[in-house]
Formats: C-alpha cells, structure tokens, sequence
C-alpha cells in the first residue's frame, strides 16, 4: 500500500488552521463584558502581587511608621487627649547629693551620653488607611497581605487540583481494584470533618506558608476527584477513546492526551472555585492562629488583630483586609463563572 | 382540508457577526396540504428542512426562529394563535412521535404515569379512569403484557417497546393529525417494519392524518399516500406514491429513489446524488474477486461472556458471542447481520481486543492473536483496525484532523519525520475524498459522513489489512451511505482490503458482503455466502430479517 500513497505533487502544503477551542473560548469571553472587567480586575491584583513580591511597594510594611492607630487620613488626626496636669511643687529642688551614691557618676553618664545622637522620628499622625496598634500602615499590610493569602489560596489551589485530577483520572479510567482503592481513600478524607482534619494536619505540620498551601491541598481535593472520576467514567468508554485504543494508544496517551483535554474545562472552573474557598480557609485558619507565621501577615492576621481593636474602635484595619479579599474573591468568582460558560463546548458531538 | 401549509418559510436569527444580524434560512417558502385520513410522507437529506416545516406547525422551533406564511389548521391560522390556544391544540388535536425514543420519554417517571399525564390534563379523565384508558392505549399499539408495562421505568423496556409508547402517548387524546418525525431511523430494521405496520393500523383504524418525515423513501413508500420531496428548503417533487415510484420527474428524486442498495442486484456503485444530477454515469466495472485469495483471517469457536451480578455474590453467566467461526480472505468482505443485541458488535470488538475473549483462536498469519504479549499485540494493532458507527463520538473533538491522522503514525513510527506523516496524511484524506484545508480543521465542522470518511482515513494510516466496520453507515443518510459505500468499495479493490462489516441491514450487507454470519443472540444461525442467503434461506430468522427490509412502493397486484 505505500506505493500508492506516495505523496502526490499537488497536494497543497498551505495549512488552514481552524479556531481552536482555546481561540474561541477567548472569543466568547471576550463578548461577556462583566467577565473581562472581572478579569482586568484580577489582573490588577497579580500585578500588584508581582511588585509586592519584589519589593516595589509595602516592603516596609513592618515599620512603625505612625502613632499607634493613628486613624486614615480623610478623618483627621485624633484630638489630643486631655493628659491632667500634675501640679508642679514650689520651691527648689532639694539636694541630695551628699546622700546620693550615684552622685560621682552622674557627669561621666552625661559625658557619655552627649557620644550619641538621639533622632526623634516623626510619627505620622494619620496615614492613608491608618495604623495598626504598633502604628504600622494598614495599607502596606494589606498589600503585602494580599500577596500572601493569595498566593496561598493559588498554590493550595495547583496542590489539590493535582492531587485531585490524578487519582480522579486513575479512580474514572482503570475502575476495579484501583477504583475500589481510591474510592477508599476518598471517604476516608470525606468522612473527618473538615476543619478537624486541618487542624490535625497543623498540629503535625506546624505553622508557616509552605504548610497552610499543603494542609489546604491535602485536604481540599475531594470535591475536584469526584469529578474528574465520574468525567473519566464518562469519556473512557466514548468512542474516540476506543479508537485510540484501536490504533494502539498507550494507556497514559489515552489519559492525558485523549481525555484529559476534553474535560480540563470541568478541571479549569473547578480550580478556580477552590482558589476562592482556600482563600477563605486560610482566613479562617490565621484567625484561629494556625496560619501563616508570626512574622508574616496575611489578610486572615489582619482579621484577627481587628477583633481587638473594633472594641477600641478601630475599625479601619477590618475594613481594609475585608475590602481587599472582597473585590479580588468576588471579581475572580465572576472571571470563573465567565470562563465556565466560555468553555463550556457547545461542539457538536461532545455530549 | 385539514391542514395547510401556503408558503412558509423559516429562518434562524444567528446572531450577530461584525455588527451584522445573520439569518439561517431553513425554510423557503413551502406549500402542502394534508386532507383527512391521508398519510403525507416529507423526505430528504438532514437539513433539507423537512423537520423544521413539520414542527414550525405547532411551533415547537427554538426562539430564534422567525415564521412566516399560513398554516392554516382547519382554516384557522396557527402562526397568528397565541400560546395558550397552541397549547391546547398540542397533544389534543396534533400529536408529535419524535426520532428517538430513548430521549423522549422521562426516565424518572414510569410508563403510566406519563401516559396519564395528557388524559387527565386534556381529557380531564379521573384518575382510575385515566388508568384503564392507558391500559386500553397500550393494549392497541400491541405491547406486550399491558398491565406490568404501565409500572415499568422508561429503561426496562427496548427501543421499539418505548417507541410503542411514544405512539401510544400521541392517539392518547385521539389527535385528528400525527407528526411522526423520523420514528423509526434509531432502530433496527426489524422493529422498524414493526412500528410502520403499527402506524399504518392506526391511521386505518381512526382515520386520522399521518404527517411522516423520513430521510429514507423506501421506508415512506410502504406507508404513504402522498410523497413530498424536500431539498435545500424547497420542495422539489410532490404528488400521489405510485407516480413518485413509478415515474419520478425530478433528478433529485430520481437520485434518492437509485441510491438505496437492494436486495435484487446492485450495481457495483451505488447512484450518488450529485452524480445523478450531474448526469454522470458512474456504471464503473466491478472488479472480480479472487476466490483463492490467500486467508487473512481465521476465527475458531471465538467466544465472549461477561458476569453479570445476581443477589449477594452470585454471578451469572451471560453468554454474549459464542462458537462463532469464519475465515477471511485478502480482498473479501464478511457481512455480520443481527439486531440490536445479537452480540455483532462485542464480537468485533473481541476481534480488536478491545474486549477480551473468554474463549477462541482468532489466527491472524499464522499467529493467534489473543496470545500475543503486549509488544507483539501493539505490531499486531496496526494490521486490523475500526471504525465506529457513530461518526460523532469516535474523532476526539479537541484534536484537529491532522492530528488525529498523525497519531497513530507517529505511535508506530511509520514514516521517518513529522512532515513525511503529514504528507501521508494529506494523500489518505484525498484518497477518502477530502481536500487538504480539512488538515487543520476541528471534528465539529464536519458533517457526519466527512466525518466518517476521516475515521476511515485514521483507520488507513496504519495499512491494515483486516477492517472491522462496526454499523459503519448506519447512522447516516441514504445517500451519504451511498457515497461511503462506494469509498469503501474503491478502498477494497485499490488496496486489496479485507473487511468485517457489521449492520443490521441485509440490503447494505448484500451490496458489500462476499459471505454472510446471520447472528442471533450471540450464537451464529446461519453461515453462507450472500447470494444463498438472500435467495434461499435456511432459517426462520434469516427470512425475517429479509422482508423487514423497505422495499419501497410495490404496486397492489
């Protein structure tokens, strides 16, 4: 037969490319207006991410740059507090030196004294957004608060979409054994309750970024496995799979090169679904003081020093970290349900 | 006159493109009548627009479709009647049979309960009346045991028992008119004979009107008083059945009456449409089949069971292929004949090994194919091959057809560099009828026969020399069967292919088979070469599928 299919010389080697899924997803998101303004908004912060992460801006976050609690500056400085004044007593200071024992010394500390300069640093008395307790700019920690707590929620997010995907596609695709397996395992992480199973991992694992990202992963791919599982389940007896077996397909070919593209929009929404849950989470474990470390400060810290100080009255530190997590988490839940209903293949012949 | 159609069109809105309302035209302008008591047939290819005219009566069409013209029912306007009155008339006085039946019923809900529904709303029957009707309605369209079925869920029953009840929910209020819109395309031959003998006893027995729409005119002309053939939108030829058959005027239904393959001699091509039209003759000469060609393949007592589960931990046996032999020589095709359920496909998958056989030799030169080790069954993968019948599931539609081409090329290392498999590619979709802009294109963009000319071109790529044709054409039109028929033809004598070609229709089997497996509930009844089989056959079953299939109009003697 390769006799006869030797090339002819008219074939046309001009390649008409078609729109691609990818192409026309794009297309279609483009057209939802919502959506692109959502998506420019979280562009914004990865930007601003990006600066925080190289020292662009907020990188002195943990400087004391203000009067503790100084308020933001479109309320004013705080009204001087009335301090009640202590009489002065009359008369001259009674000598003690023919008593003092430290008398001799007193010249010679002085002597040494005048070797060192001593800088009064001016301490701001309102700051854009205010200040925190220790009079550092709530502005700068929220900053440098989004570039932690989203980087957390983004990574956690990349572990458990991992983790999930695998052993859904494994679960989905060889079933049996292998299924009856990693069903097992799935009711195991399902049958703990959440927040017990997290805090049973930071207690193991101890406090620090790296550790909120893999407790956070560990814990939330149970959701993303069961669809990716009952997709597999779906595809792997379609017809396109069989023919790729037929023409001899390798196992792994038919998983990642076959399947796996024709379900990685469930996979691609999913992910985004959990990047604003593990958000959330990781609010909610700084809260409790098991997030990310002392040193650090994420937009869950910042949650759990507000509770003191709304009973003084300070609210502005609630208000920034809330403001914050509220714009990116609603704009990247708007961007996910946009690219849902962009991805979502009104192909002919794919359901 | 019960209905009238005057001049309708239909168009979809398709939104806008650069700032610009695009419209679909499906519908250019049709005109018919139907009077009482009479059965109109509407024929034609997909998207000739005979669904889109029978459904734009109760309008039944998606929003964006824009109606104008009359269809007067019983003189009143139906374009110009508001919802609530078309609801009224929907199911009481026209009722719709849809293509598939597995769709069309609820499956959550059982067979009672949703023969109920439209008694008690439209007939406003009580509820044990409404029981016994439904009882009665089964017991008319011929189902078997009535009482046990009105408890059963739509799942537990076969394609034509629930096709049975889709008739039986459309007489439920006794409509004057019934659109039955390709009711029997989605099942086998034999249960299609079965259903339009149901729908002709019905029109008889209460003279109501049939508005029946079928791709296929041999079908139409068992059962139809009039004929009208659609194409583009257009009517292109009506009149009575007899003068149809008879003496078709136009080239188009001349066309479509020459491309259905039949069972008394076929030519060696089948008439294809725009051939026909083109007046092309395309009486090209059969090529003799060499009767001593060497055995490529050779089945002995192949055999398949699954287990199925029964109580706790019982299992049970079911036997789905068994004691099934053959041999198949180079350049010859075995035609595999069955319904639904006879175990045709799982022994062709079992050829593949696609499923693993429970038992059989399946001895591919000189080598027993299902005791090969892994590497050798990859070598052994390249020499027989598949293709699907549902051209829509079997191409991956994220891969462009390039690289589904590519593909296997590259996963057997055929060819030395990636733009020498591109080549090859490129010459196999012109082999199958393609021209080179579909390399880079998406699966979606296809029709169904380009589609399954792809799937035939992929299944090229490796030179095989054994193709499984699992119900190839069968989820395609007449005349696209037509074309893909002769492909395979052409690919067979060009390339010396042996093919395993499986169907549930004896007529495409007589026009492409050399022998013929008769197969019945996984057992092999009858084995011969075509020709026995169709002038004299040895079994009861065999008969019954041969006059299942539509022969057409036959004239009254």
């Amino acid at each position: 037969m390769s006799a006869v299919l030797q090339p002819g010389a008219s074939v046309p080697l001009r390649v008409e490319h078609s729109e691609g899924v990818w192409h026309a997803a794009w297309r279609r998101f483009k057209s939802d207006r919502v959506g692109l303004f959502c998506a420019i908004v979280v562009v914004a912060f990865l930007l601003l991410i990006v600066v925080a992460a190289l020292g662009g801006v907020a990188k002195n976050w943990q400087r004391e740059v203000g009067v503790a609690n100084a308020p933001p500056t479109f309320l004013g400085p705080r009204p001087a507090e009335a301090i009640g004044v202590i009489e002065v007593p009359k008369g001259p200071n009674v000598d003690l030196s023919a008593v003092d024992p430290l008398a001799p010394r007193y010249k010679e500390w002085d002597e040494r004294a005048a070797k060192f300069k001593t800088e009064e640093t001016v301490k701001a008395e309102t700051l854009p957004m205010g200040a925190d307790r220790l009079g550092r700019d709530v502005l700068s920690k929220a900053i440098k608060g989004t570039q932690i707590s989203v980087f957390v929620g983004v990574m956690a997010a990349l572990v458990a979409t991992g983790i999930g995907t695998l052993l859904g596609a494994f679960a989905g695709f060889f079933g049996g054994k292998v299924g009856d397996f990693l069903e097992w395992l799935y009711n195991v992480f399902e049958a703990i309750p959440g927040i017990l199973l997290i805090f049973a991992f930071a207690a193991v694992f101890g406090r620090g970024i790296g550790t909120v990202v893999l407790i956070l992963g560990l814990t939330g791919w149970t959701g993303l496995y069961r669809q990716v599982r009952a997709e597999f389940i779906k595809h792997r007896n379609r017809e396109y799979v069989r023919s790729a077996e037929a023409i001899g397909a390798s196992v792994w070919s038919r998983i990642f090169s076959h399947i796996l593209p024709n379900v990685s929009h469930v996979i691609l929404v999913r992910m985004s679904l959990l990047v604003v849950g593990f958000i959330k989470a990781e609010v909610i474990l700084s809260y409790l003081g098991l997030g990310v470390g002392i040193d650090d400060v994420s937009w869950g810290t910042m949650l759990a020093e507000a509770q003191s100080e709304l009973i003084l009255g300070y609210w502005w530190q609630l208000v920034a970290a809330t403001v914050f997590m509220a714009a990116f988490v609603t704009a990247f839940s708007l961007m996910a349900d946009a690219l849902r209903d962009a991805l979502d293949p009104k192909l002919r012949g794919l359901e | 006159m019960l209905l009238s159609i005057q001049d309708l069109r239909v168009a979809f809105r398709m939104g806008k493109v650069d700032g610009v309302a695009t419209r679909a035209d499906a519908v250019k302008g049709v005109s018919f009548d139907i009077a009482e008591n009479r059965t109109v047939a509407l024929v034609g290819e997909s998207g000739s627009g005979k669904s889109v005219t029978a459904m734009s009566i109760l309008n039944l069409l998606p929003d964006n479709a824009e109606r104008s013209g009359r269809v007067l029912w019983q003189g009143k306007d139906l374009l110009r009647t508001p919802m609530a009155e078309l609801q009224k008339l929907r199911g009481r006085e026209i009722a719709c049979v849809f293509q598939d039946p597995m769709t069309s019923l609820n499956p959550v809900f059982t067979v009672g309960d949703q023969l109920i529904e439209p008694l008690v709303k439209h007939m406003r029957l009580g509820g044990k009346a409404a029981l016994e009707r439904a009882e009665a309605l089964l017991v008319e369209v011929g189902m078997p045991e009535p009482k046990r079925r009105l408890a059963a869920y739509p799942h537990e029953l076969s394609g034509g028992q629930q096709q049975r009840v889709m008739i039986a929910m459309a007489l439920a209020c006794e409509p004057k008119l019934l659109i039955a819109d390709e009711p029997t395309t989605a099942l086998d031959v034999t249960i299609q004979r079965q259903i339009l003998e149901l729908i002709a006893e019905i029109q008889r027995k209460h003279r109501m009107s049939v508005l029946f729409i079928s791709h296929d005119l041999g079908v139409v002309g068992e059962i139809a008083d009039e004929v009208l053939v659609m194409r583009h939108g257009l009517i292109r030829e009506q009149g009575p059945v007899a003068e149809i058959f008879a003496a078709p005027k136009d080239a188009y239904t001349q066309a479509l009456l020459a491309c259905r393959p039949s069972l008394q001699g076929n030519p060696a091509r089948l008439m294809v449409i725009d051939d026909h039209i083109a007046g092309k003759d395309t009486h090209a000469p059969a090529v003799a089949k060499n009767p001593n060609a060497p055995v490529v393949l050779e089945v002995r007592s192949l055999a398949k069971s699954f287990w199925l589960k029964q109580g706790l931990f019982g299992k049970r046996e079911f036997k789905a292929v068994q004691g099934v032999n053959f041999n198949l020589r180079k350049g010859h095709t075995l035609g595999v004949v069955g319904e639904s359920g006879s175990g045709k496909t799982t022994m062709g998958l079992t050829l593949l090994r696609l499923h693993e056989p429970t038992h059989g030799e399946v001895i591919f030169d000189g080598k027993d194919l299902l005791k090969l080790n892994a590497s050798e069954r990859q070598l052994m993968r390249r020499r027989i091959q598949i293709v699907f019948q549902n051209p829509y599931a079997s191409l991956n539609p994220r891969f462009t057809i390039g690289q589904t081409l590519v593909e296997p090329m590259s996963i057997h290392k055929i060819g030395a560099s990636a733009d020498e498999r591109e080549q090859r590619a490129r010459t196999l979709l012109g082999k199958v009828g393609l021209d080179g802009s579909a390399f880079g294109k998406y699966p979606h963009e296809f029709s169904g026969g380009q589609r399954q000319r792809i799937a035939i071109a992929r299944a090229l790529t490796l030179d095989p020399e054994v193709l499984v044709l699992d119900e190839a054409v069968s989820a395609l039109d007449v005349s696209v069967q037509a074309q893909v028929l002769n492909l395979l033809r052409d690919l067979q004598d060009e390339l010396g292919l042996a093919y395993v070609f499986i169907s549930h229709d004896l007529a495409v089997v007589r026009f492409i088979s050399d022998e013929v497996l008769v197969m019945k509930d996984g057992v092999v009844v009858e084995q011969a070469p075509v020709a026995q089989i169709l002038e004299a056959p040895r079994e009861e079953y065999t008969r019954r599928l041969l006059a299942a299939i539509p022969r057409g109009y036959v004239p009254a003697v």
